[in-house]
C-alpha cells in the first residue's frame, strides 16, 4: 500500500510537470516543469530496482541536459510570445485529438497485447546496481558501448562545427 | 604470453593510422622510425610463445577475441599453431628489416608518411590472415592485404604504368578472389561453420571425395591467383612498379606465400582429395618450368627476379600439391629469406645507380658496393642451391619428396630438376651483369655504396639465408618436428633413407653447379653474349601470355564495355532515365504542394501514422 | 489494489501523449525539444518498468543507451538552435520555412 502511495504521489508530480511543460508560456517555467518530471521518473525507477538508471537520471538528465537547455534559454533570450492559447483553435483540437487518440491506442495495446498480468512488482527478481548493469554493458554489449563513444565523439565535433563560425553571419569560411 | 598476441596485429594496425593521420606532422624519418618500432614490438611480443613451440612445451590454442558472427563460427579468434608462428615470424620479421630498409630507400619520397602507413596496413592485414581461427576472418585478411597490395604498387600513382600495374593486379587478384569466396560458401554449406578446428577435426566423417575436391579446387584457385600460379601470374611481374623494398615485402617474401599458406592451413582437407592435389602439383611444376623460362632473357633486374619469384612460388605450390607440406612451408621460409634479400640488394642496385634497372647498363659493381656484393652473392648461391646455403636444403627436399612418389612423379620430378638448371643460369646471368665484369654505366651515374639502414637488413639477412637451412637437414628434421602439430592428421610423405637422399642431393647440386659454370662463362666476358633467336624473343616476350589474354579477354571486354557505354547507356538506359524522370518531376510537380515547410504539420503526420500503424498492428494481431 | 508494472506503462504512455502534444502544438524550437526529451523519458520508463517484469537487466542497459543517444540528439538540436537563431534572431519553428515545396 505504501508503495501505491508513493507511485500515485510521484506519477501526479510526473504528469503535473509534463503538462506545465507544454502548456507553459515561459520557457524557464518549462524547464522547471520537466525538472519534475525528470526527478519524479528517478524515483520511479528506484521503485523498479534501476538504482543505478535513477542515479544517471538526476545525473544527466536534471543535472547536464536541463541545465544546457537553460544555458541556451540565457543565450538566446526568454521569447514568451509562443503560448499554448495563442494557437487556433483548430489547431488546439486537433492536438488534442491526436494525443488522446495516441494514449488510447498505446492503452488499448497494453490492456490487450503487452501485459501479462504476472505480479513480478514487488519481489526482489532484479537489482540494477551499478555493478549489475555494468556487468552486463561491458560484458554482452562492448561494442555497442563503445560505439555510443563514438557517437559522442560524433556529437562534439558536430556542435564545435555549428556554433564555430564568424561574427559577420558567413558561414562559409571555417577557420582554420 | 598467449594471451597479448592480438597486439602483434594492433601495432601496425594503430602504426597505420597513426601515420595516416599525423604522418606529416610527424614528418620524415621519425614515421619511418615509428612504423618500423611498432613492427618490432610485434615481432617481439611473438617470439616469447614461438620459443614454446621450439622447445615443445607449448601447445595449439584458439584465442577468442570476441564474438563476431556466432552463427557462423566466425569469432574473431586467433589461432596460434606452428604454422601460424612460423609465419608470424617472417611476417613481422621480414617485415620490420623491410621498414628498416625503407627508411633509407624512400628517403625524401613526398608522401612517405604514407608509404609508411600503407605497409604497416600491410603487415596488420598479413598477420590477421595468417592468426586468424576461421576462414571467414582469413578471408578478410586475405582482402585487405589484397587491398594494401594494390596501394602500395600503385604507390607512385602519377606512373601510369604503375597505377595501371595496382589496377591489374587487383583484378586478377579478384578471379582468385571468386575462388576463394565460392569455396567458403561451399564449406559452410557442408559443414555449417567456418572454424577451422570444427571443419578439420570433422572433415574427415563429413565430406565425400566429390565436395573435398571441389573445395580444394576453388581454394587452390584463390591460392593461385595470391601465390601467382600459372596462369594468373601475370599480375606478379607488373607489380615491380612499385618501390623496390615493397617488391620484396609483398612480391616475394610475405604476401604472395599467402596462398602456400593457405593450402596448408587446409592440409586436411587436400588429404581428402587426390585429384586436387594432382592439379596442385602439376600446376606448381608448370609455373616454375615457365617463369624460369621467362626469367632468363629479361633485362630488367627485378623483373628477373619477379619472374624468378613466381618460379620457386611454383616449387613450393609443388611441394604442397605432392603431399610434403613441412617441404613446401619450408621452401616458403628460406624463400622469404633469400628472395628478400636478393629484393633488397637489387634495391639498392637501382639507388646506386640513380634509378636504372636494366642490368645491360650495370656491369663491375662488385668494388664500388661490397656489402650489397656480398650479401647478394650469398642469396645467388641460396637460390641457385648450392651446398649448404639454405635454398639447397629446401628445393632438396621438395624434389626428393616428389621423386618419392614415384610413377607420374617421376617427370615432375624432373621438371623440378630442370627448373633448378634454370633457376642457377638466370641468377649467375644477373649476379655476373651487374656486379662483375666491366661498367656499362650511363655517364653520370656515380654508383655508391648505400646508407646504413639499408646495408644492415641485407646483412641480417643474409645471415639467415647462409644459416636457415640448418634446421631441417635430412639428418635433423628439426623444423618437420616443430610444424608437426600443423599438420596432424595429415599423412605425411614416406620418409626416404638416407642414401636416395644423398644421391639426389648429389644430382640436384651438380645440376645447379652445371648451370652455374655454363652462365658464368657466358656473361662473364668483356662484352655481353647477343641474346638473339626464336626462343630468346619468345622468352623475352614472356610467350605472349599478357598479350594473349589482352586479346582475348581484355579487348572484348572493351568491346563490351564500349557498346554499353555508347549505345546501350546513351539510348535505352539514358532514355529510360529521361522519360522515368519527366514523370517523376511531373507527379513532384504535384507532390511539393504537400511540402509545407512546416515542421509541426509534419510531426502531426508522423504522429498520426504511428497511431494509425498501432491500430493496424493491434487488428492484424487479434486485438479486437 | 496492488500496484502492478501496467500503471508504470500507462504513466509512461500518458507522459509520452503529453510529450506528443507538446511538439504539436508549441512553435518554440526550445520546448519542441523538451516534449522530445520527455518522449523519451516515457520511452525509458518503459524500458525500465518492463526489465523488473521480465527480470531481465537488458532493459536498464537500453535505457542508458536511450539516454546517450538523447544527449547527443540534445547537443546537437542545441547547437542548430543557436546557430539558426543567430542568423534569424528567432526560434520560431514556425518562420522557418523555406523548404516549402
Amino acid at each position: 500500500m505504501a508503495e501505491m502511495i508513493v507511485f500515485i504521489i510521484f506519477a501526479a508530480v510526473a504528469l503535473i510537470g509534463a503538462i506545465s511543460m507544454v502548456a507553459a508560456s515561459n520557457p524557464v517555467y518549462s524547464v522547471i516543469g520537466l525538472l519534475a518530471t525528470m526527478f519524479a521518473i528517478a524515483v520511479l525507477y528506484l521503485m523498479l530496482d534501476a538504482h543505478f538508471v535513477a542515479a544517471i537520471q538526476v545525473i544527466i538528465y536534471a543535472g547536464a541536459v536541463m541545465t544546457l537547455f537553460l544555458f541556451v534559454i540565457m543565450l538566446i533570450g526568454v521569447d514568451t510570445s509562443d503560448v499554448y492559447g495563442a494557437q487556433t483553435l483548430r489547431q488546439r483540437v486537433m492536438t488534442g485529438i491526436v494525443a488522446l487518440t495516441f494514449f488510447a491506442s498505446i492503452a488499448l495495446a497494453g490492456r490487450t497485447v503487452w501485459i501479462t498480468g504476472s505480479d513480478a512488482f514487488g519481489k526482489p527478481n532484479l537489482n540494477g546496481t551499478a555493478e549489475a548493469v555494468a556487468g552486463e554493458l561491458f560484458g554482452t554489449w562492448t561494442i555497442v558501448f563503445l560505439s555510443t563513444v563514438m557517437l559522442l565523439t560524433i556529437a562534439a565535433v558536430g556542435t564545435i562545427a555549428l556554433a564555430y563560425f564568424p561574427q559577420d553571419g558567413t558561414q562559409d569560411e571555417v577557420p582554420r | 604470453m598467449v594471451d597479448f598476441l592480438w597486439l602483434v596485429i594492433a601495432f601496425p594496425l594503430a602504426g597505420a593510422v597513426v601515420n595516416l593521420i599525423f604522418g606529416r606532422r610527424i614528418g620524415q624519418p621519425a614515421s619511418g622510425w615509428l612504423a618500423f618500432g611498432l613492427v618490432a614490438v610485434s615481432w617481439a611480443i611473438a617470439v616469447p610463445p614461438t620459443i614454446g613451440f621450439i622447445t615443445g612445451g607449448a601447445q595449439t590454442e584458439t584465442i577468442f577475441l570476441f564474438a563476431w558472427i556466432p552463427l557462423v563460427g566466425a569469432d574473431a579468434a586467433l589461432l596460434w599453431d606452428p604454422l601460424s608462428a612460423l609465419m608470424t615470424m617472417i611476417v613481422t620479421g621480414v617485415g620490420a628489416l623491410i621498414h628498416l630498409y625503407s627508411i633509407g630507400y624512400m628517403n625524401r619520397d613526398e608522401r612517405y608518411p604514407r608509404y609508411f602507413a600503407f605497409l604497416n596496413l600491410f603487415i596488420a592485414s598479413m598477420m590477421i590472415l595468417v592468426l586468424a581461427a576461421n576462414y571467414a576472418m582469413m578471408f578478410i585478411g586475405w582482402e585487405l592485404v589484397g587491398l594494401s597490395s594494390y596501394l602500395l604498387i600503385s604507390f607512385w600513382f602519377t606512373k601510369p604504368a604503375a597505377a595501371a600495374a595496382g589496377k591489374k593486379a587487383f583484378i586478377v587478384n579478384r578471379i582468385g578472389d571468386w575462388g576463394y569466396l565460392v569455396a567458403l560458401m561451399v564449406i559452410f554449406a557442408t559443414f555449417g561453420t567456418f572454424d577451422f578446428n570444427t571443419i578439420f577435426s570433422t572433415a574427415p566423417g563429413v565430406l565425400t571425395a566429390g565436395t573435398a575436391t571441389a573445395i580444394t579446387l576453388l581454394l587452390f584457385v584463390g591460392a593461385a591467383g595470391k601465390s601467382a600460379q600459372l596462369p594468373l601470374y601475370i599480375w606478379l611481374p607488373d607489380a615491380m612498379e612499385g618501390p623496390t623494398p615493397v617488391s620484396a615485402l609483398i612480391h616475394a617474401a610475405t604476401m604472395v606465400t599467402a596462398g602456400v599458406f593457405m593450402i596448408a592451413r587446409s592440409a586436411v582437407l587436400f588429404e581428402l582429395a587426390p585429384v586436387s592435389g594432382v592439379v596442385v602439383a602439376v600446376v606448381g611444376a608448370m609455373t616454375a618450368l615457365v617463369a624460369a623460362l621467362i626469367a632468363l632473357s629479361q633485362t630488367d633486374i627485378k623483373k628477373v627476379l619477379a619472374y624468378s619469384t613466381i618460379s620457386q612460388l611454383g616449387y613450393m605450390v609443388l611441394g604442397i600439391g605432392v603431399g610434403a607440406y613441412a617441404a613446401g612451408v619450408f621452401h616458403l621460409t628460406t624463400h622469404a629469406f633469400f628472395k628478400a634479400l636478393l629484393f633488397l640488394g637489387a634495391g639498392s642496385v637501382i639507388h646506386a645507380m640513380a634509378g636504372e634497372q636494366d642490368m645491360r647498363k650495370m656491369g663491375g659493381l662488385r668494388k664500388k658496393m661490397p656489402i650489397t656484393f656480398l650479401t647478394m652473392g650469398v642469396a645467388w648461391l641460396a637460390i641457385s642451391g648450392v651446398f649448404p646455403f639454405s635454398g639447397f636444403w629446401s628445393k632438396d627436399e621438395i624434389l626428393a619428396e616428389t621423386f618419392a612418389r614415384g610413377g607420374g612423379y617421376y617427370v615432375l620430378w624432373a621438371v623440378g630438376l630442370f627448373v633448378a638448371l634454370l633457376t642457377a643460369f638466370y641468377m649467375t646471368r644477373l649476379f655476373v651483369m651487374t656486379f662483375l665484369g666491366a661498367p656499362r654505366w650511363d655517364d653520370g651515374v656515380h654508383p655508391h655504396e648505400s646508407p646504413r639502414t639499408m646495408t644492415i637488413p641485407l646483412i641480417v639477412l643474409g645471415f639467415f639465408t647462409v644459416s636457415a637451412g640448418i634446421v631441417n637437414t635430412p639428418v635433423r628434421l628439426a623444423f618437420k618436428h616443430f610444424l608437426e602439430p600443423s599438420f596432424e592428421g595429415v599423412v605425411h610423405a614416406k620418409s626416404l633413407d638416407l642414401g636416395l637422399l644423398a644421391i639426389l642431393g648429389t644430382i640436384a647440386l651438380i645440376v645447379a653447379v652445371i648451370g652455374i659454370v655454363w652462365s658464368w662463362r657466358k656473361y662473364s666476358g668483356a662484352e655481353l653474349p647477343a641474346e638473339d633467336g626464336r626462343w630468346w624473343e619468345r622468352s623475352r616476350a614472356a610467350f605472349g601470355v599478357d598479350e594473349f589474354f589482352g586479346r582475348s579477354l581484355v579487348a572484348p571486354g572493351a568491346r563490351a564495355s564500349r557498346w554499353v557505354a555508347d549505345t546501350m547507356d546513351l539510348k535505352v538506359i539514358d532514355g529510360a532515365a529521361h522519360g522515368i524522370g519527366g514523370g517523376v518531376r511531373r507527379v513532384s510537380e504535384g507532390l511539393a504542394k504537400l511540402q509545407t515547410g512546416q515542421v509541426r504539420s509534419y510531426a502531426g503526420g508522423v504522429a498520426v501514422a504511428g497511431t494509425i500503424l498501432i491500430f493496424v498492428f493491434l487488428y492484424v494481431g487479434g486485438a479486437f | 489494489m496492488t500496484l502492478t508494472i501496467t500503471w508504470f506503462l500507462f504513466l509512461a504512455a500518458g507522459l509520452f501523449s503529453i510529450g506528443l502534444a507538446g511538439v504539436l502544438i508549441r512553435r518554440n524550437a526550445l520546448v519542441m525539444f523538451m516534449s522530445i526529451e520527455l518522449m523519451l523519458n516515457a520511452a525509458n520508463l518503459t524500458f525500465v518498468a518492463v526489465s523488473k517484469e521480465l527480470g531481465l537487466i537488458e532493459g536498464q542497459v537500453t535505457a542508458l543507451f536511450v539516454m546517450v543517444v538523447a544527449a547527443t540528439e540534445v547537443t546537437i538540436g542545441l547547437a542548430i538552435i543557436v546557430a539558426v537563431f543567430r542568423t534569424r534572431s528567432s526560434a520560431n519553428v514556425d518562420e522557418l520555412a523555406e523548404l516549402k515545396g
